[in-house]
């Protein structure tokens, strides 16, 4: 197994680049669906202590929907989409023909509705990722939940845990032209995984 | 002055009266507090995992509850505590995400609640409060002062145990 510790930076560059790609294919998904530009920033591909990851979305207490998907396939994965509570609000104005600022809670069609954007979102990630690494990549279906941010990482971390004190995150944000928006796309390789796709992409 | 101190996952601390310690955010991960009344000497440690089975040399010992808990114990102690006199009170173990299929990686919420319990018990420390479970997460909190357990949470409010 690839230690985590000791990835190149080429291996690094590699990985930002596929994380790149994908989080352009998604990017372009979601605008497609709500009719937006969205931007999106060059991905962050990190080596970060498992305890700090809460901090990249606003800290552990901080609301925050987010969409699971577990990932199956040679390079088993979690994929976490995190939107604040009040841009998962937003997105289900938008995407329910709503004015924005009505929707309060969620109901179980708004919920429905997010999960299948995490759903879409995912699939034209794992897409881009295919094409780089020949790795077919299935994702289950979506689970959402809306909580504190550190409950919900702890989903992906306990299993990190399980082998070590650091998370190699694929993180991308993306932002909708009128700021309403902004998620996080965390794509999460299990400890194992992460050789598999090094050696796929051939910058062993 | 009271202080609020901050502990992070897969993390502990301890203290005294009249400190507060606080954890943010707790899904499947526990909250376990250890207090003992009379010197009002405590601390809380944050844990990930039920046990060290399969860590290596290099991992962190708070991020499981057998590694975790002696640590934390022995702290206190040395802070003045009496262990007869200490109590536990735990919270957390939630499953954040209803999977039909759930794998056993999705229980470990409760797998951690049984493992605290087992440990305390074979530590021969009583656990009088205990917040387990559920699919939404916990801010915990303990008052040094009063031995309080404060468990916050987004939609079901705010509980003392």
């Amino acid at each position: 197994m690839t230690d985590e510790l000791s990835l190149t930076p080429i291996q690094l560059d590699a990985l930002r680049e596929i994380g790149n790609v994908g989080a352009g294919n998604s990017a372009t998904a979601l605008s497609q669906i709500i009719n937006k530009r969205i931007d999106m920033n060059v991905p962050k591909v990190a080596l970060v202590p498992i305890e700090t990851v809460p901090d990249l979305v606003g800290g552990p207490d901080a609301i925050v929907v987010g969409v699971f998907l577990r990932v199956y396939g040679r390079a088993p994965s979690n994929i976490l989409f995190l939107l604040p509570q009040h841009s998962a609000f937003y997105l289900v104005d938008t995407l329910m023909g709503r004015e924005h600022g009505t929707t309060k809670r969620l109901d179980p069609m708004d919920e429905s509705a997010l999960k299948e954007i995490g759903n879409i979102l995912s699939g034209a990630y794992l897409n881009a990722f295919f094409n780089f690494t020949h790795i077919a990549m299935l994702p289950s279906i979506p689970a959402l939940a809306m909580d504190m941010a550190g409950a919900i990482l702890n989903v992906v971390l306990v299993q990190l845990g399980q082998m070590g004190d650091q998370a190699l995150v694929i993180e991308t944000e993306f932002l909708a032209e009128d700021d309403g928006i902004n998620g996080h796309f965390f794509l999460v390789p299990d400890p194992g995984s992460l050789s598999t796709i090094i050696q796929a992409v051939g910058v062993e | 002055m009271a202080s609020l101190i901050r502990v992070g996952m897969a993390d502990y601390k301890v203290g005294r009266s009249p400190s507060s310690l606080i954890s943010y955010g707790l899904g499947s991960c526990i909250g376990i507090s250890l207090y003992d009344p009379q010197s009002k000497v405590g601390g809380l440690l944050h844990i990930m995992l039920p046990d060290s089975n399969q860590a290596r040399a290099s991992d962190n010992p708070a991020k499981f509850a057998d590694t975790g808990l002696p640590l934390m114990l022995n702290d206190v102690l040395k802070l003045g505590a009496n262990k007869a006199r200490l109590v536990a009170k735990i919270a957390g173990g939630a499953q954040m995400f209803a999977f039909s299929n759930a794998t056993d990686i999705m229980k470990v919420g409760t797998r951690n609640a049984e493992a605290v319990k087992k440990i305390l018990q074979r530590m021969g420390i009583r656990v009088i409060a205990e917040d387990t479970g559920g699919n939404y997460g916990r801010t915990v909190q303990i008052d040094l002062d009063t031995g309080v357990y404060r468990v916050k949470t987004i939609d079901r409010g705010e509980k003392t145990i």
